[in-house]
């Protein structure tokens, strides 16, 4: 069977909350914690499975090449008002976030 | 009898035969509204009667004649509040039409509003959404089941002819199931993705819940079919889904899926005895083995997440909607998970693990297709449970959805129609048939056959239901 | 850079550079690389005027691939001779940034278009890694509004296609990474698959530094690199790496090691600065992109690719040479991109036809001495240097009866020219010219006023 494995802990919460963008509670993280331990007990039940012969499905209905002729489709394309309309700050035309600072992308 | 309990069909056929009206009906789906909806907590937005029935007026020579249809929260629609039942999308107006909605309305549809779900679809009870969990018109204690709970309490209360919903591992079939409706979750790539928010792009596939299976092969006609803006749309037409409805399934070889799981012995015994009606239609029922469930959830549980945790990232509230704090528990608790099993080191074990185990129930179906036309099963271990069910539990869904996991990991067309009613509790039980890719024609010929042989629909059975 | 500077002269470096480069480029297609939006970010009338469901990230947008970029990036890949994997897929690479709409970029990880390949330069050539196609972010502009210090947000360039292109850690010199820079610059302009308009951004550089000990081994990689990013221009990059050179010195001298690190170019301070430190080195959850099919090149396709493959600029330069003799500085200047090195190629021709030399033709096109725009057919562009060159039939008697009013006009120079002065003849060559109202042999023109002024 399988054997238990170490229960996850706050800080690795809290790592994994920094990489996904989220912030938590001490609370949450202890709760979130808790799930971890639970599902992933579920998901190391698949290391019973013999899978050294199988390739990985990424796409169930077996398609390729779905792509697109290199044309512009007006049809989709949003007027700049109808872009900002749902943003809660814009300025002259643009999006506004706080100042961004170390640019590095 | 009232208007609202007829089918989509029945309606239909009356409207342009002309012996009841679109007002009549809208009149009626309406006062249905105004009675049930607050109790129920179904739709989250619905539009006016007024412009409604203008809209119908012009559609009544199209497929679906102007009919009423009510939309799942996470299909955006232009300039109708869509959310997906989180307040991260509290307030948000489309300024652009998913496909399906497009093609409903197209075709006939008019959108009367949108309905509750599991916050971004994450949940098999409605109870993670966040403007309160919806009741099963069935017996107001329980859940209506889920992620599209509020389009299968829809059709069961008669608030609308039909809806639409999605169905990423159960989220169609399940909620059919519990509120004793039926619920067809299209093959993988067979109705358009776009603009539907996004769970599990890899499993997301939108489709119909109605009270028969006549009425879900209508509506299919209306969404189904490849789109330029989907490219995991198939390029395959769609054909008439109508076609095998009526058919006869003499000699037909089903295969009939048992797992001996926790609890499932006493709602099989309640519907191994439904399976007789396919032999007394003459085809040939056979128990069979299949792969063990468990493994399914354990694979889509990871790339599920992972996706989820992926598809999420673009709810930042700068282009619109609110920030990444207004994220409920559920869906906090998903993008971690995901963002955990795809983090640097994790992903060959986790990740590709998962995806390599769901080739393993590819094949596992592909061996039992060379042998049976469709597969059956229960659709739901249980009945609806009851309110509150899902307090900490949390894999809730998944374990809920065990028995059609395999089959949505595998891109299958499913339907789920009502075989059992317990007369106490007034609640439902399914019946979920299988087929292999692309043959929706099939499941639809094989529910109807049963759907017509039983007692269990309550809208073809008006008065066997209600004893 | 005194000190470096010595160092690298002296006969014996102490140590030597291992740097390779990473190159993007947003490729020039009509539309953008997974929907259908107009791919024009720089000249663009209105901000946020060029986007949709997809590139500006809205629930359930789904990308649909740019066939003609990913046929392009494959055209790139066999231009430098790369291995094509026929079989590819996208990846999506996760991070959290404002001018990324979906919160994700759609790249390719493990299994790019084109792997492999070169690029020569004049110090040896360059290996390439591999090409891969990805998409672009939106644009950030820095601004204050209302007294808040705010960052403003354009996403037209969102979406648009962008290929890398990454190196061997071959380039052994500053002046070696620019060559390189700029042959890539120079074939992606030739094959007219980008503008790389480097101010713009249309193509941006950056450079992966390290030093090791002269004495190692050929081969022998240091166990640490620097990564500058964000360079934009050819003269920077090679002012980073030298920056880049001397301060690693200066580190390893002091018997440390460089810590592994990105950082930025500050053109105004001609210095590098750290942008990030390894320790928050992101995590890019990299998982195959559900939203499209895997992608797969048929023989045939491929085969079509390398044919529509117009000749490559090295050798379509060196055919100019070998066969018209033309030099390869004329060549470049005649050949920016391949429709107007074919066009040029047929002008080649023709003049050899009409027995005009092509080297002759080429000079007054780069001289400008005849109107070339383009438009001309080869031709017109003949007829123009023709009449260029073309003169009038004159009698012997009209010219001397013309030189000898022009030389009683300016008996001054006259006498200059008896007194040794021999360049007046220029002069009076002018205004033999002027004083005719027909186009004149200069060189007729010329020996005939000899004769007259020896006289």
């Amino acid at each position: 069977m399988t054997k238990k494995n170490t229960p996850f802990t706050s800080a690795q919460m809290q790592h994994v909350a920094q990489l996904a963008n989220l912030e938590l509670t001490d609370t949450q993280a202890k709760k979130l914690a808790t799930a971890f331990t639970e599902t992933m007990e579920v998901v190391n039940r698949l290391q019973q499975l013999d899978i050294s012969s199988v390739e990985p499905t990424h796409q169930v209905t077996g398609l390729t090449n779905r792509w697109r002729e290199d044309e512009v489709d007006k049809s989709q394309e949003f007027t700049q008002e109808e872009a900002l309309h749902n943003a809660a700050h814009t300025h002259n035309g643009y999006f506004v976030v706080p100042r961004i600072v170390n640019q590095d992308s | 009898m009232k208007l609202r309990s007829l089918t989509l069909a029945e309606t239909r056929k009356k409207i342009l035969e002309k012996s009841i009206s679109q007002a009549d009906v809208y009149n009626d789906i309406f006062a249905s509204i105004a009675e049930s909806n607050t109790e129920l907590n179904v739709y989250l937005t619905t539009v006016d009667k007024k412009s409604a029935l203008e809209k119908a007026s012009a559609q009544i020579s199209n497929e679906l004649a102007g009919l009423p249809i009510a939309v799942k929260d996470n299909f955006c629609t232009r300039d109708m509040e869509t959310t997906a039942s989180s307040t991260v999308l509290k307030g948000f107006k489309p300024q652009f039409e998913s496909t399906v909605t497009k093609k409903l309305q197209e075709n006939g549809g008019v959108i009367i509003g949108k309905v509750n779900l599991d916050a971004w679809a994450h949940g098999s009870s409605t109870e993670t959404s966040q403007y309160g969990r919806s009741l099963n018109p069935r017996n107001l204690e329980h859940l209506p089941g889920g992620s599209s709970g509020g389009s299968a309490a829809a059709v069961a209360s008669d608030m609308c002819l039909a809806a639409l919903g999605t169905e990423t591992a159960g989220s169609i079939r399940q909620p059919a199931a519990w509120c004793g409706v039926v619920g067809l979750k299209p093959t993988y790539g067979r109705c358009s993705r776009y603009g539907v928010a996004s769970m599990a792009s890899s499993t997301d596939s939108p489709g119909p819940l109605a009270k028969t299976v006549e009425d879900a092969a209508l509506v299919l006609n209306t969404i189904a079919g490849p789109d330029k803006y989907d490219a995991t749309t198939s390029p395959k037409p769609a054909p008439d889904f109508t076609k095998t409805i009526g058919k006869s399934i003499n000699d037909m070889k089903i295969g009939y899926i048992y797992h001996d799981l926790k609890g499932l012995e006493t709602t099989a015994a309640l519907f191994e005895p439904q399976l007789k009606v396919f032999e007394k239609l003459g085809a040939h029922v056979e128990k069979v083995d299949a792969l063990d469930p468990n493994y399914s959830v354990g694979s889509y549980t990871v790339f599920q997440r992972g996706e989820v945790s992926s598809n999420l990232a673009r709810y930042d509230g700068i282009r619109y909607g609110k920030d990444r704090s207004h994220f409920g528990e559920e869906a906090k608790r998903r993008i971690m998970l995901g963002t955990f099993t795809l983090s640097k080191g994790l992903a060959e074990k986790y990740y590709s693990l998962a995806q390599k185990v769901r080739t393993l129930y590819i094949q596992d179906y592909e061996k039992l297709f060379k042998e049976y036309d469709v597969l059956v099963s229960l659709s739901s271990p249980g009945f609806a449970k009851k309110i509150g069910a899902t307090e900490g539990e949390s894999m809730f869904g998944e374990l809920e959805d065990m028995l059609l996991e395999p089959s949505s990991i595998s891109g299958l067309p499913g339907i789920s129609v009502p075989c059992y009613r317990d007369p106490k509790t007034n609640l439902y039980l399914g019946l979920n048939i299988v087929a292999p890719q692309w043959r929706e024609d099939l499941v639809i010929q094989v529910g109807h056959a049963f759907e017509r042989e039983t007692k269990w629909n309550s809208w073809l059975n008006i008065n066997e239901s209600n004893d | 850079m005194n000190q470096m500077t010595n160092t690298m002269t002296n006969a014996k470096p102490k140590y030597r550079l291992i740097c390779g480069l990473e190159i993007h480029a947003e490729l020039k297609t009509a539309s953008k690389m997974f929907c259908g939006c107009t791919n024009n970010p720089f000249h663009a009338k209105k901000p946020n005027s060029h986007t949709c469901p997809v590139c500006l990230g809205m629930p359930g947008g789904l990308p649909v691939p740019n066939k003609k970029a990913i046929e392009q990036t494959i055209q790139l890949g066999i231009a430098v001779g790369s291995k094509i994997n026929q079989f590819s897929k996208f990846d999506r690479k996760n991070y959290f940034y404002p001018d990324l709409a979906k919160g994700y970029q759609i790249s390719q990880l493990d299994i790019p278009f084109c792997e492999g390949g070169e690029i020569k330069t004049p110090e040896g050539q360059v290996g390439i890694t591999r090409i891969h196609l990805e998409e672009d972010t939106g644009k950030l502009l820095h601004n204050t509004v209302d007294n808040k210090k705010v960052s403003l947000v354009d996403f037209n360039r969102s979406g648009v296609p962008l290929v890398e292109i990454v190196s061997e850690p071959d380039i052994t010199t500053p002046s070696q990474a620019k060559e390189y820079g700029k042959a890539l610059r120079d074939l992606l302009r030739y094959l007219n698959l980008a503008d790389c308009d480097m101010e713009q951004g249309g193509m941006r550089l950056e450079a992966n530094i390290s030093l090791i000990e002269s004495t190692a081994p050929q081969g022998t990689l240091p166990d640490y690199k620097v990564e500058v990013k964000n360079i934009n221009s050819f003269r920077f990059m090679e002012q980073a790496i030298l920056y880049e050179m001397e301060r690693q010195a200066k580190i390893l001298d002091a018997g440390e090691t460089p810590t592994q690190e990105t950082r930025g170019w500050d053109s105004t301070k001609n210095k590098t600065y750290v942008q990030r430190a390894k320790e928050d080195a992101a995590d890019y959850r990299y998982f195959p992109e559900p939203d499209i099919p895997p992608i797969e090149i048929s023989d045939a396709h491929l085969a079509e690719l390398k044919q529509q493959l117009p000749q490559l600029p090295s050798e379509l330069r060196s055919d100019w040479e070998t066969n018209y003799s033309i030099p390869l500085k004329t060549a470049k200047l005649l050949s920016p991109n391949s429709v107007a090195a074919a066009h040029v190629s047929d002008i080649f021709s023709l003049a050899q036809k009409s027995d005009i030399k092509p080297l002759e033709i080429a000079n007054a096109i780069v001289n400008k001495k005849i109107a070339f725009s383009g438009t001309e057919t080869a031709k017109e562009v003949i007829q123009h240097y023709q009449k260029l060159t073309q003169t009038d039939e004159v009698s012997g008697d009209e010219l001397t009866i013309i030189i000898q009013a022009v030389i009683a006009e300016n008996q001054d120079a006259a006498e200059k020219y008896k007194n040794g002065e021999t360049q007046v003849i220029g002069f009076f060559i002018g205004q033999v010219a002027r004083a005719s109202d027909k186009k004149l042999d200069p060189k007729h023109v010329r020996s005939a006023l000899i004769k007259e002024l020896s006289q």
